[in-house]
């Protein structure tokens, strides 16, 4: 294709939008009223997933160990729990360890009546995982071990919070669906009205042996112009009022602070605004050659 | 049934000749055929004249030869593109060797003189620089240099119709194909169209003209084909309009 072919399309492509300014605002309106929607959810989803990053992180199981067992078998055991695929860290806490952190947690200065250690079974491996979903694996992987006394497993269950996770993103994909299936039909009927109210010259062009590319590309170009300039209005929306809602969020329940961090605006967009780009244009291409097929027999 | 076809397209295509039909009918699904065993031999360089009533069947002739129409039977060959074989992705460029003119001049309204002309230079995807040389020189050769900027409102319906011939002629084609050119002019006008038309082919492009216009036909003592109920009636060198007897 030559340079100036590529510009005249454009332009075309230019024209024909605000030839008709109302469909064209219309097919605007909706696909960023869905990619607005879709980002929407995508900022939720991404701050609910790395909240619940965080509390897996700190989810743990603790193994303590028969009484009087070896140094020997609890080093044997730690090797045997590092070769676990759930496993992302192990942490060796000795007896002395965990009452240190026991009367500095609880006792404070009323510690000093102890002489001896009453933790003296309670040297321990803390264990981290990859995903807490992989929790009751390991649990029973422990179990079967032998030297082991007790298994502690975490309060919280994967189940639960792998499930919120889930429910979010079944609900945002419907909805993202039914929006965009709104937006496909809609760009289709800018582009078949472009295409009615061009008929006459549609008509010459092909007398005068225009390609069918060259009759159809205004209309594809009109399309993701229009799904571009939708995805980039809501991108700009969810930019400016992101960390306005977190601060608000943040300054109305304060304790909410300690429990939770959110995803920095920047990390977001940096996934964001792609998809939500390849999404629009994607759309538009989709409605227009659609629409192009199906009303431009050439 | 094709084999034979073929043999006779053979035969029947000398070496001068642009437009051939063989034996052509092209049938509706509602009534009458629109076109009944059509020959017609037209060769380079030529000026014909089609006349014929309404329903005779010359808007299907152009329509089969524009390749808009398929016919129902018979062969057509144009340019030496066969038209019942040609493939869908070829009739542009088969396309870019016809020029066309209608009765309603068909312009763009919304653009002017210059750009109707440069519209169709940019379909064929002339570079910038020859469009801004060729457009000039055309709308010269068809007397409206000096309108290039006028919309098609402003300007008299002959001189719409120069611009509709500029935009056909500006690709250079080897065929010219006028459908009623002078249908919506004052005789003035048609009579200036119709040197236009004259000159057109004096300088090596093949004419055909689809006209009512007797007066013209009668005058200009070109080659007439008439046509009637979709049947060639009569083909003459230098021939008249012939008045329907109906």
């Amino acid at each position: 294709m030559r340079i100036s072919t590529f510009f005249y399309t454009i332009k075309q492509g230019i024209i024909n939008i605000f030839r008709n300014k109302w469909f064209s605002l219309a097919s605007i309106a909706t696909i960023s009223a869905c990619l607005f929607l879709f980002g929407l959810f995508y900022s939720i989803l991404m701050n609910v997933q790395s909240i619940v990053k965080n509390a897996q992180e700190g989810v743990s199981v603790t193994v303590f160990f028969d009484e009087g067992i070896s140094d020997e078998r609890i080093r044997e055991i730690g090797e045997e729990i590092d070769k676990r695929p759930e496993v992302s860290k192990k942490v060796f806490v000795s007896a002395d360890e965990a009452w240190e952190s026991f009367k500095e947690e609880y006792l404070g200065e009323y510690s000093d009546g102890f002489t001896e250690n009453p933790l003296e079974n309670s040297a321990n491996y803390q264990i981290y995982m990859n995903d807490v979903s992989m929790q009751p694996a390991l649990v029973s992987f422990l179990e079967g071990l032998d030297g082991i006394r007790e298994v502690n497993r975490s309060e919280i269950t994967a189940a639960s919070l792998s499930g919120i996770n889930a429910l979010i993103a079944y609900v945002s994909i419907g909805i993202i669906a039914i929006l965009f299936a709104v937006s496909i039909f809609l760009i289709s009927n800018t582009v078949t009205i472009g295409i009615s109210v061009r008929k006459e010259e549609i008509t010459i062009m092909k007398y005068i042996g225009a390609t069918d590319f060259f009759v159809r590309a205004p209309f594809v170009i009109e399309g993701m112009l229009i799904g571009t300039i939708g995805a980039l209005i809501p991108i700009g929306i969810i930019y400016v009022i992101y960390n306005q809602v977190i601060e608000y969020i943040m300054s109305r329940f304060s304790t909410l602070q300690k429990i939770l961090t959110f995803v920095s605006v920047n990390s977001i967009f940096s996934q964001l605004l792609p998809i939500s780009l390849i999404m629009g244009i994607g759309i538009g291409f989709l409605g227009s050659i659609i629409t192009v097929r199906k009303h431009l027999r050439v | 049934m094709a084999k034979e076809l073929r043999g006779r397209k053979k035969k029947n295509i000398s070496g001068d000749e642009i437009i051939t039909m063989n034996n052509v009918s092209k049938a509706y699904a509602t009534g009458a055929p629109a076109l009944n065993g059509v020959d017609l031999h037209i060769k380079k360089g030529e000026f014909v004249f089609i006349v014929g009533d309404s329903g005779s069947g010359k808007s299907t002739l152009i329509k089969l030869l524009l390749r808009e129409l398929v016919p129902t039977s018979g062969e057509i060959n144009v340019m030496g593109y066969d038209l019942i074989r040609i493939r869908h992705r070829k009739i542009p460029k088969f396309r870019r060797n016809l020029g066309i003119v209608f009765q309603d001049f068909r312009l763009l309204k919304d653009r002017n003189v210059y750009e109707n002309v440069a519209f169709a230079q940019r379909i064929i995807q002339m570079p910038g620089k020859e469009i801004k040389r060729n457009v000039p020189s055309i709308l010269a050769t068809v007397g409206l240099a000096g309108k290039y900027k006028a919309k098609p409102r402003q300007l008299s319906g002959g001189e719409q119709q120069r611009v509709a011939i500029a935009r056909a002629l500006v690709n250079r084609p080897s065929i010219l194909l006028a459908d009623e050119p002078t249908g919506n002019l004052d005789p003035k006008n048609s009579w200036e169209i119709m040197k236009l038309l004259e000159q057109i082919n004096e300088n090596g492009t093949t004419v055909l003209v689809v006209t009512h216009n007797r007066e013209i036909v009668n005058a200009m003592q070109k080659r007439v084909i008439t046509m009637k109920k979709g049947v060639v009636v009569s083909d003459e060198e230098k021939g008249g309009y012939i008045d329907d007897e109906d």
